[in-house]
């Protein structure tokens, strides 16, 4: 069992955890991802991390309510447990000989974004940030992306807080005025990622994304986290969980990770209605 | 006088039809007195060819002899010396290939039923026995086991019957690896594997869930904590596909996908929060025991129709010959000499939201014919040109095999792995690393239950001479 240490809520689908896994918390580099199990009957979910405390041995996990699982995780309190909480997987974002880095958070993808260029500042790099939401109540991490920043941009869809428009916007306007990034590296939607590669195409910068696809076991066994990569002319088949995350975006086919991620909407959404009904009263941003 | 009827003592099972629809187990095991019946069909030959036939070389005669006499607590005895989990490999043991095809008995008529009788033998010591475990005294070494699978409790169990202080490290959140994720309910109850487990729980084993070796901890970080030896039995890995083009359509998984999603994420319950396609027609491409356990799992999901589609005849079907008769009674039906070639989706041109866009609709394959042998001496399946055909189907399921697991190899120093990513070991289960061995399907690639168990017996043996010899310098 892993206790919750720390429970915050950052926005009314998005919530923080500290969770106590010594090992864990020993090891977890940025861009590497953890996979729990809210109770004995629970499916296992993979969560990126979005920081560790050596001295606390806890694991933050930043997670939006999207399912029947985070719903339920959601709904666990500081100082309760869950029962399974196995990492860090994935190898961690490559950092070696970049020096001017462009981070692209989307939403909740901001999270992973974050520790990432934390990581980036703490080598000394120039860190350009750019974060997306949909709306002003979905902000999330602006004082700790402000912070770690050289450059911040902030983005709504609807233009209820900061400047409207989707993250290309300032990315294209970075790479016309002459930027020139060693890597940008872009977390978010799928469409995001793929809009991030397209913008960023015809100045050559090279594109990190981070893949986040349906996964079980997380270890290297099942093969659900699939995804087709192009590499000079040839599909090749590679796994997120020991392969990636993270990938290098012009090699990824954005269209069937997009559509493999679709698999099982309509049972997440019975499963999540049913989730809802189980916590009616108890909750008030439902 | 031996009972000479030429055949085995039927094992009862739940009628075809009934078990078609549920997870309970098919085979329901002999009685008291039809186990004693078929313990008289055995010649008690003086060479013992079934022996031989055994990975672990279990005492057959001798177990089957104290069968006889009625007296099963002995007969466990017998096993238990040399096979730590009789429960699980009385039911999982392609026996026909092992110690069955040795037995004299096999060669006018069918052999003893060797397998039942070891079922049976290890289910009357769980349901009767009531004698406690006394685990030995501690002998001063600690060793660290990666991975719960058969080669893993294997290596434990013998170790920590020598008064060695073993942790076992598993990666997910039950103990068991393939026992649990891979075999389904209905072909081994995950209560039998529980039980093993608190068996060698009993005899001071730590098991510790939720810790990849590789990543949450390394093999050199395990010696760091005072570990002396180490035995990985992390299993096979990445399942393989075929390379052909629609593989990434919705609708299609890896045997390990579906078969973990029905039975480690228990989606074979109702109500079950993992999601699995369940329903329509079902394709699994393969002939294996993991391809038998796809297709029969599927059906029991609700699945309308079940292919096998496997690319060689009846004939070369590697799996269990058991599961292939209970599979054929229930109605999974065998395309054999068929290979597929294209995975079809929906792809609707006027509407790319199409929700349907990009599942299954069904699967192109072409007919083989057996050519010239190959170099194991299995014939080479060539394809008849123009033979094409289109399979309706709504899920396919790949089983055809899979590759070691990286995440061990890339991060352990020295430890040298073949071209096909398995480690190299010696004999007696050593790898290139002092200290540390392996077994089971981490080295040999997919595998049975029993050879894994068998390296992992070999391995503790090893282990424990090489910690002896250390202890007299």
């Amino acid at each position: 069992m892993y206790r919750i240490a720390t429970k915050k809520v950052l926005n009314k689908s998005v919530t923080q955890m500290e969770i106590e896994a010594p090992l864990v918390a020993n090891k977890a580099k940025a861009g590497q991802f953890i996979i729990l199990r809210v109770d004995e009957e629970g499916e296992r979910i993979p969560l990126t991390v979005a920081g560790t405390d050596k001295e606390n041995k806890t694991v933050k996990i930043i997670f939006q309510t999207v399912g029947a699982t985070t719903l339920k995780l959601a709904e666990k309190n500081e100082g309760e447990y869950i029962s399974d909480f196995a990492g860090p997987l994935g190898t961690p974002t490559h950092t070696e000989g970049i020096k001017n880095v462009c981070i692209i958070g989307g939403g909740v993808g901001c999270a992973i974004a974050m520790p990432v260029a934390e990581e980036f500042k703490r080598l000394g790099a120039d860190v350009t940030s750019i974060i997306g939401f949909r709306n002003k109540d979905l902000v999330i991490l602006e004082e700790e992306f402000r912070n770690i920043s050289d450059k911040l941009t902030v983005m709504t869809d609807d233009g209820s807080y900061a400047t409207k428009g989707n993250v290309t916007q300032p990315l294209k306007e970075y790479l016309e005025n002459g930027e020139k990034f060693d890597m940008i590296i872009a977390i978010g939607p799928v469409i995001m990622m793929k809009f991030v590669v397209e913008t960023a195409k015809p100045y050559g910068t090279p594109v990190t994304v981070s893949m986040n696809p349906i996964m079980i076991d997380g270890t290297g066994m099942c093969g659900g986290c699939r995804l087709t990569l192009n590499q000079d002319g040839k599909k090749v088949t590679k796994f997120a969980c020991v392969d990636g995350p993270d990938f290098n975006g012009y090699e990824v086919d954005f269209d069937e990770a997009m559509s493999r991620g679709r698999m099982y909407s309509d049972f997440e959404h019975h499963a999540y209605e049913k989730t809802c009904n189980l916590f009616k009263g108890g909750r008030e941003n439902g | 006088m031996a009972d000479m009827s030429p055949k085995k003592n039927p094992m009862p099972v739940q009628d075809p039809i009934v078990r078609a629809h549920n997870f309970d187990e098919v085979a329901l095991g002999y009685s008291e007195e039809t186990a004693m019946k078929e313990a008289m069909r055995c010649l008690d030959c003086k060479n013992m060819p079934c022996v031989s036939g055994c990975p672990v070389n279990i005492h057959i005669p001798a177990f089957i002899a104290k069968v006889r006499e009625g007296d099963f607590e002995g007969a466990y005895e017998i096993i238990s010396m040399s096979s730590s989990l009789p429960a699980v490999c009385g039911r999982v043991c392609p026996q026909e290939n092992q110690c069955e095809k040795k037995c004299v008995r096999g060669i006018k008529g069918e052999s003893v039923g060797i397998g039942r009788l070891e079922r049976f033998v290890a289910d009357w010591h769980n349901a009767h026995s009531e004698k406690e475990v006394t685990p030995p005294e501690y002998n001063g070494h600690k060793v660290a086991v990666v991975g719960s699978g058969p080669s893993g409790l294997a290596c434990a169990g013998d170790l920590a019957k020598k008064g060695y202080k073993v942790t076992v490290f598993e990666a997910l959140h039950t103990a068991g690896g393939v026992l649990v994720y891979g075999i389904p309910e209905f072909r081994l109850p995950k209560s039998i594997v529980a039980k093993e487990v608190e068996t060698l729980k009993k005899y001071n084993v730590d098991i510790e869930t939720n810790v990849i070796i590789g990543k949450t901890l390394t093999i050199d970080e395990l010696f760091d904590m005072g570990y002396e030896a180490v035995f990985i039995g992390s299993g096979a890995g990445l399942p393989n596909f075929m390379g052909i083009p629609g593989e990434s359509l919705k609708g299609v998984y890896s045997a390990n996908e579906f078969l973990t999603r029905s039975n480690l994420m228990k989606a074979y319950k109702k109500d079950s929060d993992t999601p699995i396609m369940s329903g329509g027609k079902v394709a699994v491409v393969g002939g294996g025991n993991v391809a038998m356990d796809a297709a029969r799992t599927a059906l029991r999901l609700g699945a309308e129709k079940v292919y096998i589609v496997y690319r060689r005849s009846m004939e070369e079907l590697p799996a269990r010959k058991e599961e292939v008769e209970h599979a054929e009674e229930e109605g999974i039906i065998f395309k054999i000499l068929t290979n597929p070639v294209e995975i079809l989706g929906y792809n609707n041109p006027d509407n790319p939201r199409d929700e349907k866009n990009g599942f299954v609709t069904g699967m192109k394959c072409i007919e083989m014919e057996l050519g010239e042998p190959d170099e194991r001496g299995r014939r080479r399946p060539v394809e008849k040109q123009g033979s094409e055909f289109t399979m309706d189907i709504d899920t396919v399921i790949m089983s055809i095999g899979t590759s070691p697991n990286p995440l061990i190899k890339n991060t352990t120093k020295g430890l040298e792995v073949n071209n096909r990513g398995g480690i190299v070991v010696s004999e007696d289960g050593l790898t290139s690393r002092e200290g540390v061995y392996a077994g089971g399907d981490a080295v040999t690639g997919a595998a049975t239950v029993i050879s894994a168990m068998g390296a992992g017996k070999t391995a503790a043996k090893a282990i424990d001479e090489a910690i002896k010899k250390k202890d007299v310098k």
